[in-house]
């Protein structure tokens, strides 16, 4: 009788056990990344229609703005087709797209946080020796990007509401929907691999393809009708058509694609071991070559300069078959040029096609440059820097290490990129390559903020993201929302000059320079001086 | 330089909490010296501080004859780190991690760290992620072992490692000592303290409660000992260091401060001994009167 009374009640496997703790866990642990997300791009859309409005008002401007979007295949590019005239339909046009991207970054850094983040710590297994069954962490994280995006699109329907009922309903799912297609993909991601980072990666750069194959197909036709646009779940947000005769039945595509992905994610978690995956580690060698920290840290970024190198390089090129487009605009539009002008631009209309999109290369390397300048952080919090810096190796020499392959990385990307663009371009790349150049002083200005962030406030090193993110929507975002010029010169990219075509000035790229050069100094002042976080 | 480690009233303090609080540390050139104290008594921090990774708020500290802070790297150059938790990088061997901690260190020795290996049956093909716990740590063993240093600072090194493997570890420590390398083991196991430490220091509340031999700390307990007599004993109870006195006709059971046992013993004697057995304090004893007063 004894014996019995030990044996566990049968009652299957219960693959879901313990979901509903771990959703209401992981929505606390989220409770601020969320909100902040949501309210970005919520603000993002919701600041668009009045924008719009004022830039334009009559009916002739829209029609005017209709034929260029028909006629110009680079903007179409960046943008997307334009389908409609009415508020809600030029709010779609101009966001949809970014609006689609910041949802999908947002889920998939949930999913993969609550997933493969937690085995890689080793934190899920001692989750999962209780009362949890086999698929309930990959459920909870799922539904928790799914809250994240339904509040999104909740918000979304409800801010453009007054632009038409019926479109901002289609709006909002779009955009959610978007989000949760990259969820299911980033579950899948964090099956096959073992680390965190490159499921991350992985799904980031899908999402990157995505972007680009939207991108070309929306410029080889004016409807969004390309098989390249259909292929890309970013064309799906565009080819709903919100405010412009809705297309319902692209919701289904939509919905059908995240549950297919879905169910592949649930199908590998069911048949693997906990904290292993499907594309396992190779030996290593017995002996190794490694003997400083800057060595270190070159093979501990080594992957992820590669994936940065081989993305803006095919960027660049994508970007650099668009330019022919933009010369090809009708004659000397007003129009186009005032919208490429707010893009970024200046003057000549290609030179400023080309400043704009070298400037986007220039906004997307802050992010590089913040992730590698952090790589610090990860290392210290971790305790993987204690062994290194118990050696003979100062702190500023550790430093040092990252600092070079953060700062160096950003030349050689941004010179990667350009020399793709010069490549798709087809033209001389000495002035590309000088305007990509002319980028790196402010890149160096996110990375000397998040050196400063680390060295005097270590534990709250990640708002260099902030910083970087700030910056990003400033430069993308700010010049069409007239955000006053004084907000916008807080971005150290609203100070450089708009090569090529205008003017080389070296003041301000000198200054930023130096900016950048004090700001690490700074921080590595304060990292030399306080205590090691561990 | 007759002291690898000297340190005197440390203190370090983060927010309220003061983790350190007037700590006194002598680790004499060439032994092997335990340290020893309850969780949270700040011996990890006072190792951080020694390492240069953690700056004191006051108090002396030198390590190898010189300030650890400000000439850390100097220091670094002659010693050996051990933590108590090994994180590794993911993605590169344990060979490679070995490697690269030597050079960053006084240099490898590239026979010592083959032989380490084996003892060890470490795997160093394998990858960060792979390595269960005791493997990592194995792979920070064999790297400070392997190292060319003359100070080993060993933070509770052996967690993780099964009982052959931690046979393994002590033999290699007494080898390090009989090459004449100082070695500072904070550790909780007990057996192993007693059997390679020359000499301990404990804290408690980041403050030193007690420095010595192993023989001078016994001899500040106390001894039990049961005694079978010829006759009734007399006088006992009036000795001084007595303690737990049981009579029960002519057997006494009875604790005594060790350095009263002589008074106790003639005493004894005078009533005619049959039997005598007489215990010398555990470790574990000594500890848990130590341990015990923090509560």
């Amino acid at each position: 009788m004894t014996a019995t009374a030990l044996a566990v009640r049968p009652g299957g496997f219960r693959p879901l056990a313990g979901t509903g703790t771990l959703l209401r866990f992981a929505l606390r642990r989220d409770r601020v990344l969320i909100p902040v997300w949501v309210a970005v791009n919520t603000l993002l859309v919701l600041s668009m229609p009045g924008t719009l409005e004022s830039l334009y008002g009559t009916a002739a401007e829209r029609a005017d703005l209709i034929r260029q979007m028909e006629t110009n295949s680079s903007l179409r590019a960046m943008v997307g087709p334009l389908f409609g005239d009415s508020l809600g339909a030029l709010t779609a046009w101009r966001v949809g797209v970014y609006a689609a991207v910041l949802a999908a970054v947002m889920s998939l850094l949930i999913v993969v946080r609550h997933t493969r983040d937690e085995e890689e710590s080793g934190r899920q297994e001692l989750v999962q020796s209780g009362m949890v069954g086999r698929r309930a962490p990959l459920t909870a994280a799922l539904l928790t990007a799914a809250a994240a995006d339904a509040v999104l699109a909740v918000l979304l329907a409800a801010g453009l509401a007054a632009r038409g009922a019926t479109g901002a309903v289609a709006f909002g799912a779009g955009v959610a929907g978007t989000g949760l297609v990259f969820a299911t993909m980033a579950a899948i991601a964090a099956q096959l691999t073992e680390s965190a980072r490159l499921a991350r990666g992985l799904t980031a750069g899908a999402l990157g393809a995505a972007f680009v194959l939207r991108a070309a197909g929306d410029s080889a036709t004016t409807d969004g009708s390309s098989p390249l646009t259909w292929v890309s779940p970013l064309g799906w947000q565009e080819n709903l058509r919100p405010f412009a005769g809705e297309r319902w039945w692209v919701l289904l595509l939509i919905a059908g694609a995240a549950l297919a992905q879905g169910a592949v994610a649930y199908g590998l978690t069911g048949r693997r071991d906990v904290g292993m995956s499907f594309l396992p580690t190779r030996p290593g060698p017995a002996h190794g070559r490694l003997g400083t920290a800057g060595a270190l840290a070159r093979r501990l970024q080594r992957g992820s300069v590669l994936g940065w190198s081989a993305g803006f390089f095919v960027a660049g090129l994508v970007y650099g078959a668009m330019t022919e487009g933009a010369a090809d605009l009708v004659g000397d539009n007003e129009g186009a040029r005032e919208i490429i002008a707010r893009l970024g631009g200046q003057a000549g209309v290609t030179d400023a096609f080309v400043a704009a999109m070298i400037g986007t290369l220039g906004l997307i390397a802050a992010l590089y440059v913040t992730g590698s300048v952090l790589r610090l952080n990860g290392e210290e919090t971790s305790g993987r820097a204690e062994p290194v810096l118990a050696g003979a190796v100062g702190r500023l020499r550790w430093a040092a290490g990252h600092l070079v392959v953060a700062f160096g990385g950003s030349v050689l990307i941004l010179l990667l990129g350009g020399c793709g663009y010069a490549l798709g371009y087809g033209r001389d790349p000495g002035p590309i390559l000088g305007a990509c150049l002319a980028q790196v002083p402010a890149v160096w200005v996110i990375g000397g903020a998040a050196v400063l962030l680390h060295g005097l406030l270590p534990r709250a090193a990640v708002a260099a993201w902030g910083v970087a993110g700030a910056v990003l929507l400033l430069g993308w975002i700010g010049p069409a929302l007239d955000v006053p010029e004084a907000v916008l010169d807080l971005s150290p990219y609203g100070h450089l000059p708009k090569l090529p075509g205008a003017a080389m000035d070296w003041p301000p790229v000198l200054l930023l320079t130096a900016l950048a050069a004090l700001l690490t100094a700074v921080g590595l002042a304060g990292l030399r001086r306080r205590d090691l976080t561990t | 330089m007759t002291k690898a480690i000297s340190v005197s009233g440390l203190h370090k303090s983060f927010g309220r909490t003061h983790a350190l609080d007037g700590l006194d540390l002598e680790v004499e050139a060439g032994e092997v010296h335990g340290f020893l104290g309850p969780n949270g008594a700040g011996k990890s921090t006072a190792i951080r501080v020694l390492l240069g990774l953690l700056r004191a708020d006051s108090g002396a500290a030198q390590v190898l004859g010189h300030d650890p802070w400000t000439h850390a790297v100097e220091v670094h150059r002659r010693i050996a780190y051990v933590p108590g938790d090994v994180t590794l990088w993911r993605n590169l061997s344990g060979g490679e991690v070995i490697d690269l901690y030597g050079r960053l260190r006084g240099g490898l020795d590239t026979r010592r760290r083959a032989e380490l290996i084996e003892r060890f049956e470490l795997d160093p093909t394998k990858k960060g992620r792979t390595y269960s716990k005791g493997n990592r740590q194995k792979v920070a063993l064999v790297a400070a072992f392997a190292a060319d240093v003359d100070l080993l600072i060993l933070d509770e090194p052996t967690s993780g490692l099964d009982p052959l493997m931690e046979e393994v570890f002590q033999r290699c420590v007494a080898e390090e000592r009989d090459r004449g390398r100082t070695v500072l083991l904070s550790s909780h196991i007990l057996s192993e303290v007693e059997e390679l430490c020359d000499r301990v220091s404990i804290i408690r509340n980041g403050r030193t409660v007690e420095s010595g031999s192993l023989a001078e700390l016994r001899h500040l307990t106390r001894t039990s000992v049961t005694a079978e007599l010829a006759g009734p004993p007399d006088g006992l109870a009036g000795l001084p260091g007595v303690h737990d006195l049981d009579v029960r006709g002519n057997r006494v059971r009875l604790q005594v401060d060790t350095g009263h046992l002589d008074a106790v013993l003639r005493s004894l004697g005078a009533s005619g001994v049959r039997s005598l057995t007489s215990t010398p304090p555990t470790l574990e004893e000594l500890f848990l009167r130590h341990y015990q007063e923090t509560r």
